[in-house]
């Protein structure tokens, strides 16, 4: 197992596609979080007709198949579509415009639903308090934390797992954008089938050191607070 | 080490028995000698390249087969890694694949029974139509590429059609990736053309799936043939049956009689006339009985 594991990690190819593969999920997942966030709370404290249609909508879109997306961006960033001038199509940027498309749905909608619930009695309460309307904003994204860092968590998860869409609008490119999920794939179809599984564990482990992380940082915040 | 090979058997494990599960159709040792008519509603489980499956030589074929033998042809269009490692295990009846070194490979270590040729075609190279003009010489429109540092996207998917690129870049002692605008797609010949006009870059395919491809596809290909003819780019197909002395649960019969039919005389002139009407040319040339 040592061997191996060393083996994999002076892997330039692995590395290059864990490298893909977390630059991808993380500038995906930050846009999307502040995004989502801003979204979800906004629809919360917001009344407008068609309000119902929007969060319909988003509900619909938070299982909107990647490959869908991926198709859509792909359409849109290929050489004579309407963002070809960019140049998105076969790089990272093109996979993270993607990724926005998928997650930030997830978690805009997921955030709509605990502010729902939420909310109403967290405003009550700045009022009777007489904070004005920055110091309510702030206690609120206070009070949801948790729930806020749930939903990133799982957008966050959505992101690096992400195969379809990446495929089509990333292209699996050697040391450009092939990420680890699209390695996998294509290990399954030359038929060298360990190799794929060591990296999908590789990928389980480095999400499982990134949640024992996250979990970490959280205790930390809550302890400062407990005065 | 240990856990590694754990998974993977336990993988392949469950494989084994989703399949035994699913195919007991076939089978039976007393059936042997029914080679020549096997039972109605058998079927035939194939590992085959991405190309025979793209060019719609199979969807020609399949029909055919089922009429002559009532032998239910079925198959899966995998990279020809994928295609052989699918005879190792002994998930399918037989395989019918374009890399002659590793289908006698195949043989030599008793997974396969025996090779035949079946038919061959040929790969072209597509690209823009500047700045290298078209030539039937591979070794100079290479050269030209890796000396010009000219956008080449390759398969890099180990399939037969990489395999075939990397013998012809090893075969000119040139270092492929030495060039920065080669770019390995990782993916199948489809994507990979596709990728290849995006970029309008060069890239070597088979020609019936650039025929297929460029007639059919709702792209606009700026690309066109711009290398062929070289001996370098002729592709042959072998046809092998999956030993069933390895795997005894594999359909022998029905790998025996579809090798026997697509050897045929008559079957090879189909083979030879199928694209003819569609295309204008024949996506294939028979080569039955031939030592290729």
């Amino acid at each position: 197992m040592g061997d191996w594991l060393r083996g994999v990690f002076t892997n330039p190819a692995v590395l290059s596609a864990v490298k893909v593969t977390f630059e991808m999920a993380f500038s995906s997942t930050f846009i999307s979080a502040i995004l989502g966030v801003a979204i979800g709370l906004w629809l919360q404290n917001h009344d407008f007709t068609g309000k119902k249609a929007v969060v319909r909508i988003n509900r619909t879109l938070m299982g909107v198949p990647p490959v869908v997306i991926g198709l859509l961006v792909y359409l849109l960033t290929m050489r004579g579509g309407p963002l070809g001038p960019l140049s998105l199509l076969f790089t990272v940027k093109g996979m993270v415009l993607a990724q926005v498309l998928i997650i930030t749905p997830i978690i805009s909608g997921m955030v709509f639903s605990y502010a729902e619930s939420a909310v109403p009695a967290i405003r009550a309460f700045a009022k009777t308090m007489g904070a004005d309307k920055k110091q309510t904003d702030r206690l609120i994204i206070s009070e949801l934390r948790n729930e806020i860092y749930f939903c990133i968590i799982t957008g966050f998860g959505r992101a690096i797992s992400e195969v379809g869409s990446v495929m089509l609008v990333g292209g699996n490119i050697k040391g450009h954008t092939r990420t680890m999920t699209t390695m996998i794939s294509l290990l399954k179809s030359q038929g060298i089938y360990s190799e794929g599984i060591g990296l999908g564990l590789l990928l389980l482990i480095m999400a499982f050191i990134l949640q024992t992380l996250g979990d970490y940082v959280r205790k930390e915040q809550i302890r400062d607070e407990n005065y | 080490m240990k856990i590694k090979k754990l998974l993977v058997l336990l993988l392949s494990g469950m494989m084994v028995l989703s399949f035994a599960a699913c195919g007991s159709s076939g089978g039976g040792e007393e059936e042997a000698e029914a080679a020549a008519a096997p039972e109605e509603g058998a079927t035939l489980m194939m590992a085959t390249t991405t190309s025979t499956e793209d060019t719609g030589l199979l969807d020609y074929l399949q029909p055919l087969f089922k009429e002559a033998t009532g032998i239910d042809l079925q198959w899966t269009a995998v990279g020809i890694g994928e295609a052989l490692k699918m005879g190792e295990d002994g998930q399918v009846d037989v395989v019918l694949v374009h890399a002659k070194s590793s289908e006698e490979e195949f043989v030599a270590n008793g997974f396969g029974v025996e090779r035949f040729p079946v038919m061959y075609n040929d790969f072209v190279v597509v690209g823009p139509a500047a700045p290298l003009e078209k030539t039937d010489d591979v070794a100079a429109f290479f050269g030209a590429v890796s000396d010009q540092q000219l956008p080449f996207v390759s398969r890099g998917d180990d399939s037969g059609t990489d395999k075939k690129e990397k013998k012809i870049w090893e075969g000119l002692g040139i270092d492929p990736a030495a060039n920065p605008n080669y770019i390995e797609a990782g993916q199948g010949m489809g994507a990979t053309l596709t990728m290849a006009n995006e970029k309008e870059a060069y890239c070597l395919t088979d020609r019936g799936t650039w025929l297929k491809q460029s007639k059919d596809s709702e792209n606009e290909y700026t690309l066109d043939i711009v290398c062929e003819g070289g001996k370098e780019l002729l592709n042959q197909y072998g046809v092998i049956a999956v030993n069933p002395e390895k795997y005894p649960e594999v359909n022998n019969e029905a790998a025996n009689a579809f090798i026997e039919w697509i050897t045929s005389d008559e079957v090879q002139k189909l083979i030879g006339e199928s694209g003819v009407e569609e295309y204008g040319q024949a996506l294939f040339t028979p080569n039955a009985g031939t030592d290729n």
